[in-house]
């Protein structure tokens, strides 16, 4: 079994997988822990981008991130190319 | 003025207590007086872990309902006369524990020890907010695993905002990253997240890198923390970090894999 799973080992790498999950999930539960008005500030900060720019659903994104006792509003806005 | 360190996680079974009984005594093995306090009320161990588990009377509960002084409910450790324990009660529940209760002990501990080690239960409830709630530094234990790496990264939220410190406004608390149960060998399979990746995402200092060991079984199978098993990997990790916390610059050790012969590789296992 040893022998078959050196030459298998190379395929497999599963820690990267879970690193790019927890990448995503962690930014996501940061969000969820920050102020409640975030999703709705999401919302409309999407609808007035709309009238300059065709972007999609996802492309503005807001979160909250704390730095000792600072807060830092954080907002992304993917245009489109 | 005693220091109040937390040992933390969220999630359950990465090494808290373990951590919590070799931290306190490698602090006590230098010197430093040192109580270790079990906040898992309802369901101890600590004292197993430490190995004193027949010599509980009174424990933390009986303390603040006034049933038993703090000198009551302190056990000496048999090995380290500067090293006590004090011990969860086995019988009631999380909501025995109350913030002033908690405090009042608490302060009555800091006049006499120069440390005292919070040992936190698993979970974001009373007993886990109650014993990170007085800290002036925080240890994150965490696995390679994705379940315990976000559990940790939402008890850091909870440091920064549920705490004392937080509160009044003071600096916030200390927080160290110790990671625990570290395999290099599966971590160069690309089995286990690498310790850059944890400490990637959770941007934490690193304290201390443990690695996978059976020593910490058998330790604990013996009520002696892993840290007094001098031969062993984990118990001079274990030895490493409580160096760092107290201010030394040591590189971190074990992270490489050991080299295998090509006997080893096809039927090492």
């Amino acid at each position: 079994m040893a022998l078959l799973d050196y030459f298998r080992q190379r395929k497999s790498n599963s820690a990267s997988i879970a690193k790019e999950r927890l990448q995503i999930l962690v930014a996501h539960d940061r969000r969820v822990g920050g102020p409640s008005y975030l999703p709705q500030l999401e919302r409309d900060l999407l609808k007035v981008i709309r009238k300059y720019v065709a972007v999609d659903n996802d492309a503005v994104s807001v979160s909250v991130e704390h730095d000792g006792r600072q807060e830092i509003l954080e907002l992304n806005i993917v245009l489109p190319d | 003025m005693a220091r109040i360190i937390v040992v933390t996680s969220g999630k359950g079974g990465v090494g808290k207590t373990t951590t919590s009984a070799a931290f306190a005594m490698g602090l006590a093995e230098r010197g430093f007086k040192t109580v270790v306090i079990d906040f898992d009320v309802g369901l101890r161990n600590l004292d197993l872990i430490m190995g004193c588990e027949r010599r509980v009377v009174y424990d933390f509960v009986n303390v603040i309902s006034g049933e038993a002084n703090v000198g009551q409910a302190l056990i000496k450790d048999k090995r380290n006369p500067n090293l006590f324990i004090l011990p969860a009660s086995q019988t009631r529940d999380k909501e025995a524990l109350t913030v002033e209760g908690v405090g009042k002990v608490l302060d009555e501990l800091s006049a006499e020890f120069e440390f005292i080690i919070c040992d936190s239960p698993a979970g974001i409830e009373k007993g886990a907010t109650l014993a990170m709630y007085y800290a002036d530094d925080a240890i994150v234990v965490t696995n390679p695993e994705v379940s315990s790496v976000r559990d940790s990264d939402r008890m850091i939220g909870i440091l920064s905002s549920k705490s004392r410190r937080a509160e009044q406004n003071l600096d916030g608390i200390r927080e160290f990253l110790l990671v625990t149960r570290y395999s290099p060998e599966r971590v160069q399979r690309g089995e286990m997240l690498a310790l850059e990746d944890v400490q990637e995402i959770l941007s934490l200092d690193l304290i201390g890198v443990i690695p996978e060991s059976p020593s910490v079984l058998n330790s604990s199978n013996a009520g002696v923390p892993v840290i007094l098993d001098r031969e062993s990997n984990a118990g001079q990790a274990y030895n490493d970090m409580v160096a760092r916390y107290l201010g030394e610059d040591l590189p971190h050790r074990f992270l490489k894999a050991e080299k295998k012969g090509l006997l080893g590789r096809l039927f090492g296992g």
